[in-house]
């Protein structure tokens, strides 16, 4: 790993910080850096999954979504504090994919794929036809933003930020350290062998299944914060779209490097409310994106810039 | 009619439009191991031809035959000049044909508006049938006879012709057919046009009693999924074992309880991967 790539991350969003604090920057470009952060923890936890572990999943927004969901219903339960909220999307989205886990780490490969797509499916199509709890299509809107505790609120756009920026920062190291632990490094054996590690003594399948509820659980609350930044969840939130983006982002910045898809993504983001809005055919663009990014971009375009440029042999 | 005589009915001409799109399906899983989520954007493209093409000439045959034609060239096309250049990894296939789903998508949308369109129905299968003492459309009755006639040819030129022994072959050693002599590029380009047209087809026959809107691309491909899966790979009587069950399934449950109706789908999805993974009628899993 490239040491100053992190850093130089790191430097930036300070900037953006004092930028936001100082009113030098717009609140529209406040809130585009938010939700650039926010899908960057969504796809570094999937980067936990298909970099690390070579398990390809095609319903990962489930997890994200799902967060958001159980969250906002504690909310209309006039719980305001941030913490039990993203406790309880943690929770909410952990328990989802140990259920989904169970069922479709039974599989690998393209199998594992097209099962965690049609598993990622339910929750989509549950929350558009159990109106009654989920709000249909519409979503839950009108969702309040969170406070602190100790009497901080965080309804202004810098506050709102600062928070989830330590927060994806703090998320980001933890998910590098798992990555780095014994526990990552086993999930490395897995996705290059998976019967040599077995043969090795590993249990493959409670490694995978451990490493998708760990993806799972920072997936529901990086939905949580994005629900409650926008004030909106609503099942694009659970979409296969919202999955495939976060596959798409994964490869664009590198699979198995968690700061290069996290750059992916934010960037992105950005080309999506910046020129995706002056245009009716956003979609088709990311569709072009996509079948760019893999045609002439399969090892990721910020692979370079994250990793070290030059090996040191010892 | 009964009440379950009606849904038995509704569940066997719904699972015959499902084996129509799901047959390529399983073709382009089966044969070519190539994971296609835009399975779907064929289904749609082909009920939005057709029904152009029906409110310009008002000729029914030439409806259809405009669908499967314009999706055949459609699905060579793709398979030629992009999935092709993928390979075998299953995640840059996926993600190459959710590419050409969201642009299809939108193209559709750009040329044909959001709002449900609906195709007429031909004017020589309105009307309905006796069915014990009351009556149902004729037009789904046809469509079950269309199913279970296609499901009977495409056995057969499995079972029994020398391009279904190309196909078994190929699915079972890829390389070894490669050895033999057989161009397999071709052959999997004639495959995945042949998968593609039936799905137009089947957007073609079933835009006249599902409708078309946008969004039916991924609610058609994620039902064929659901019957490759159940179904098994590379089999028609699986597929269409498959097709039947998931059809019954959903239109019971839709009609029993509509709000969580779609669990009931997936219960039965838990239930096969649990039980059986390589699916009913699978001999081996895609893994």
């Amino acid at each position: 790993m490239n040491r100053r790539a992190p850093l130089i991350v790191c430097m930036f969003l300070a900037l953006m910080l004092v930028g936001a604090w100082s009113g030098l920057l717009a609140s529209f470009y406040v809130g585009l850096l938010t939700q650039a952060l926010l899908t960057a923890l969504f796809v570094m936890s999937l980067d936990l999954l298909v970099g690390y572990t070579g398990l390809d999943s095609l319903g990962h927004a489930a997890f994200f979504g799902f967060g958001g969901y159980t969250a906002a219903l504690l909310s209309t339960h006039g719980v305001t504090n941030v913490f039990p909220l993203l406790l309880a999307s943690a929770a909410g989205s952990g328990i989802l994919g140990m259920l989904f886990g169970a069922v479709a780490l039974r599989a690998s490969g393209a199998y594992f794929l097209i099962i965690s797509m049609a598993l990622g499916y339910l929750p989509w199509a549950l929350a558009i036809r159990w109106r009654s709890v989920t709000g249909g299509s519409d979503g839950l809107p009108g969702l309040m933003r969170p406070d602190l505790g100790f009497g901080i609120a965080l309804n202004s756009d810098a506050a709102y930020f600062t928070f989830v920026t330590v927060f994806v920062i703090v998320c980001g190291i933890a998910l590098a350290a798992i990555g780095r632990s014994s526990f990552g490094q086993a999930l490395r054996g897995i996705k290059d062998s998976p019967s040599r590690m077995a043969a090795l003594g590993y249990n493959v399948w409670l490694h995978k299944y451990v490493c998708f509820i760990i993806a799972a659980v920072f997936a529901g609350m990086a939905g949580m914060l994005t629900g409650f930044y926008t004030g909106l969840v609503s099942p694009d939130d659970l979409s296969v779209s919202q999955s495939a983006f976060g596959l798409m982002a994964v490869i664009l910045g590198g699979a198995g490097t968690l700061l290069g898809p996290a750059i992916g993504a934010a960037t992105i983001i950005v080309i999506h409310f910046t020129v995706g809005s002056m245009t009716p055919y956003w979609n088709s663009m990311l569709g072009c994106i996509y079948i760019l990014v893999v045609l002439f971009a399969p090892r990721g375009i910020f692979r370079r810039f994250v990793l070290a440029r030059k090996v040191k042999t010892v | 009619m009964s009440f379950w005589t009606s849904q038995l009915l509704n569940a066997l001409s719904f699972g015959a439009l499902l084996f129509l799109v799901s047959a390529g399906l399983s073709l382009i899983l089966g044969l070519m191991r190539i994971v296609s989520v835009a399975h779907g954007s064929f289904y749609m493209l082909g009920a939005y031809i057709a029904l152009a093409t029906l409110t310009a000439s008002h000729s029914y045959p030439l409806a259809i035959v405009a669908a499967i034609l314009t999706m055949l060239v459609l699905g060579a096309l793709l398979q030629r000049t992009l999935i092709e250049r993928v390979g075998s990894d299953p995640l840059r296939q996926v993600l190459l044909t959710f590419g050409f789903l969201l642009v299809v998508g939108d193209a559709a949308l750009a040329m044909w508006s959001g709002s449900p369109a609906i195709i007429p129905v031909p004017p020589f299968l309105a009307g309905s049938v006796a069915v014990g003492s009351a009556h149902y459309p004729l037009y789904r009755i046809a469509v079950i006879f269309l199913g279970l006639g296609l499901a009977f040819v495409l056995d057969r030129v499995q079972t029994g012709t020398h391009l279904g022994a190309l196909v078994r072959a190929g699915a079972d050693d890829l390389e070894m057919l490669s050895c033999m002599g057989v161009n397999v590029r071709r052959l999997f380009v004639w495959v995945f046009a042949f998968g593609t047209a039936l799905a137009g087809f089947g957007g073609a026959v079933g835009g006249v009693f599902l409708g078309v809107y946008p969004g039916v691309d991924l609610e058609i491909g994620f039902l064929g999924f659901v019957v490759v899966i159940v179904g098994g790979l590379g089999s028609i009587r699986g597929t269409l074992a498959a097709s039947l069950i998931v059809a019954l399934i959903d239109t019971l449950s839709k009609s029993l309880f509509p709000e969580i109706s779609l669990f009931a789908i997936f219960l039965l999805l838990i239930v096969v991967i649990a039980i059986r993974p390589t699916g009913l009628f699978g001999r081996r899993s895609l893994a």
